[in-house]
């Protein structure tokens, strides 16, 4: 469990970018904090593995208050994934995603056996391994960079954009690799995204963010679209547009249409699973 | 530190400044040396370079002359034509004017290729010819790199001058080798200080250009 | 071609001469740079007074600086360090700016992402931003080696042996093929030099050979818009 308590970040020149943040991100579930750029929302998951210093307030990791430890293995033990990888240039594939067992100190070998699992389990082919990231296409150094936030087994994976830069085809894939693996792995995921449909596709609990990081509304997909909290929410996943409010097509057949009366796809008969 | 003080009352001695072979002559060589080398150079190299960097064409060819020009020993060049031409001003002028050529000419394409190739397409678009692109555009664009190259020809100059009195040119040089031949080092102490205060002019003056030649809107505040 | 036949060993021993006066020079500036030029890129107040100085020392010609260093060092001006000395300092003049630069062209992103893994900072400097910025050392540090072993030659005009002696023998003694000789040698050692370098380079910065980018065969879904 995350926790943050009356949380502030103000920068020396006086830009408040996270103003009284409080929230939980619980064990094994995904949280998305989702919020147009400047919200603060990216400001909130660099301060958990403390590259950004909270301003005040208290942040903690199971009870235990992370300003009260070491930075550097503080990092090594939370996974980070970054929008457009940041991958080492200089790298093989197989030492950017061994880099922090390598740096803990783990053999290579074992370092490398243990690489290539995750190779596997991100859907990556082996013999990619010994290519540098310039070699490879967007969608490929993304998943190198999500196995590398794995390569450690950490508990807690932090995600920045971490598929911001890619194509919407190869993001949808992503998107469906990062829920497979999760449902294997129950890691506490914090994700950091614009898209709304991002948001919904991976959270189970969702953070709507305002600026400063202020907390729109909190809570799963389902309970967002029922009951926007206000019109700032309503406005920001579309529902006050008429995106999300779909209607049988009055031509009949089982088409739905949205507010703009588009058709965006057709009506099952069996309820949802 | 004697030394040093003994080639300060080389310098102020009346009688080493004035006359055909004194410093206010030698040091008028030098400059006259490397300002004609200079133009020399720049009357080719610019406007090849504003061709080159205009058209792209010949571009391979201007960058490897610049890099093959670094590994050209100068004073091999200055022997070589000294021994080829004989004593006199010709030999020097031509090692002076092909040591400069490079410099200018990477300047100057440099400068035109770095103009903002938007800003460029913009003028293109604006209904401007080839030739107001290349002078309302690229050129005061370009201007303080183009200057730059003929900064680093104008040392190259300054530098090859001193060399040149080795096979018979005049310049400041002169009092360099004739200290070196009679053993004097305050002398040739006292003319390497002239000719390093005048590099030294010579760089900050044109380092100034560079600035002033540099279009209002580029100039960074630091 | 007869004279170079007849002194082949005076050659080759004017070219030891040479190597031995150029390559300290090389690898010092090349050392030297790295502390110096990371605090100029680093330490805002310093930046602008380090590359002045580069850019100043650079501007004074070489023989006259072969004349003064003495002057500051106490070495003679006939000796081989007052050579080696003076060489260092031009091949920092042009290191210094050209590791500044190197270092901070490095991605910033690609610091974050050390940064986030848990990289310590002197380990974070050798392991990612050294090699990353290699490329640009190795292109600053290969004109410091070709210019370095053409200003070599203008000690001979002192008296100080290195393939420059081919120029002022050939000269005084009316010799046409010895200075040709040593205009072609001095040429050739700096071409091999660079293409030594570039191959060092090739070795230690595995990731910046061309071929590497060629081999990217995207999915059909991958394929950027």
């Amino acid at each position: 469990m995350i926790e943050f308590t009356c949380v502030t970040k103000q920068y020396p020149d006086g830009t408040v970018a996270v103003d009284d943040f409080s929230g939980q991100f619980p064990p094994h579930q995904t949280t998305v904090l989702l919020g147009s750029s400047g919200c603060g929302k990216t400001t909130i998951l660099r301060m958990v593995n403390r590259m950004v210093e909270a301003s005040s307030g208290t942040i903690t990791i199971d009870g235990e208050n992370i300003a009260q430890r070491d930075v550097v293995p503080l990092r090594r033990s939370i996974g980070y994934v970054m929008q457009n990888a940041g991958l080492l240039p200089h790298r093989r594939v197989i030492d950017n995603i061994a880099t922090v067992p390598l740096l803990n100190g783990t053999p290579k070998a074992e370092a490398h056996a243990r690489a290539e699992e995750l190779m596997d389990l991100v859907g990556l082919d082996r013999s990619m391994a010994r290519r540098y990231p310039n070699q490879l296409s967007g969608g490929q150094q993304q998943r190198v960079g999500v196995a590398r936030g794995l390569a450690a087994d950490p508990n807690i994976l932090l995600m920045d954009e971490p598929f911001g830069a890619v194509d919407p085809l190869v993001r949808r894939d992503l998107q469906a690799e990062l829920r497979r693996i999760q449902s294997e792995l129950g890691k506490t995921i914090v994700f950091v995204t614009h898209d709304v449909e991002e948001a919904f596709t991976l959270g189970d609990q969702i953070i709507i963010l305002a600026n400063g990081g202020q907390v729109a509304q909190r809570g799963t997909s389902e309970e967002i679209l029922a009951h926007p909290a206000n019109d700032f929410v309503a406005g920001f996943i579309g529902l006050a547009q008429g995106e999300r409010t779909l209607h049988r097509s009055p031509d009949g057949g089982g088409v739905l249409v949205d507010g703009h009366g588009r058709a965006v796809g057709v009506l099952a008969e069996e309820p949802a699973p | 530190m004697n030394y040093l003080l003994d080639a300060f009352a080389w310098i102020a001695d009346p009688a080493h400044q004035a006359g055909p072979n004194g410093i206010w002559a030698r040091l008028g060589e030098h400059l006259g040396y490397s300002v004609v080398g200079v133009l020399l150079a720049c009357l080719v190299a610019v406007p090849a370079g504003l061709w080159v960097g205009h058209t792209g064409r010949g571009r391979g060819l201007a960058v490897g002359l610049a890099s093959a020009a670094r590994a050209l020993p100068t004073l091999g060049l200055v022997t070589l034509l000294g021994l080829l031409l004989g004593i006199g001003l010709v030999g020097p002028m031509i090692a002076f004017v092909a040591l400069a050529l490079p410099s200018i000419l990477a300047g100057t394409y440099a400068g035109v290729e770095a103009a903002d190739r938007v800003a460029v397409d913009g003028a293109r678009a604006a209904g401007m010819t080839e030739w107001q692109v290349l002078t309302r555009v690229e050129l005061p664009l370009g201007m303080p790199l183009l200057i730059g190259g003929i900064r680093s020809a104008f040392l190259q100059v300054v530098a090859t001058a001193t060399l040149a009195a080795y096979v018979g040119a005049g310049g400041l040089g002169r009092f360099l080798f004739l200290g070196l031949r009679t053993q004097d080092y305050p002398q040739m102490l006292a003319a390497s200080l002239l000719v390093v205060g005048l590099a030294l002019v010579a760089d900050i003056a044109f380092g100034l250009l560079q600035r002033f030649a540099t279009p209002a809107g580029l100039r960074t505040t630091r | 071609m007869r004279w170079i036949g007849d002194n082949l060993d005076v050659i080759g021993g004017h070219l030891v001469s040479h190597l031995l006066l150029a390559v300290p020079p090389i690898v010092a500036s090349f050392l030297l740079a790295l502390p110096v030029g990371w605090l100029a890129g680093r330490v805002r107040w310093l930046r602008a007074p380090l590359l002045s100085a580069a850019g100043l020392l650079y501007a004074i010609p070489s023989l006259p600086l072969f004349v003064v260093l003495p002057l500051v060092i106490g070495t003679g001006v006939r000796d081989a360090t007052n050579i080696i000395v003076a060489l260092t300092l031009y091949g920092l003049a042009l290191m210094v700016p050209a590791t500044a630069d190197a270092l901070r062209s490095v991605d910033p992103r690609v610091v974050d992402a050390a940064d986030a893994l848990g990289y310590g900072g002197v380990r974070r400097f050798l392991t990612v931003e050294l090699p990353v910025a290699g490329p640009t050392l190795l292109a600053g540090l290969r004109v410091v080696a070709v210019s370095t072993i053409s200003l070599v030659t203008v000690g001979a005009v002192l008296g100080v042996p290195s393939l420059g002696m081919l120029f002022t023998d050939g000269f005084q003694r009316n010799i046409m093929p010895s200075i040709l000789a040593g205009i072609v040698l001095t040429i050739a050692l700096a071409l091999v030099v660079d293409a030594l370098l570039v191959a060092l380079g090739r070795l230690v910065l595995p990731w910046t050979r061309p071929a590497a980018a060629a081999v990217v065969a995207p999915t059909q879904a991958e394929v950027a818009p």
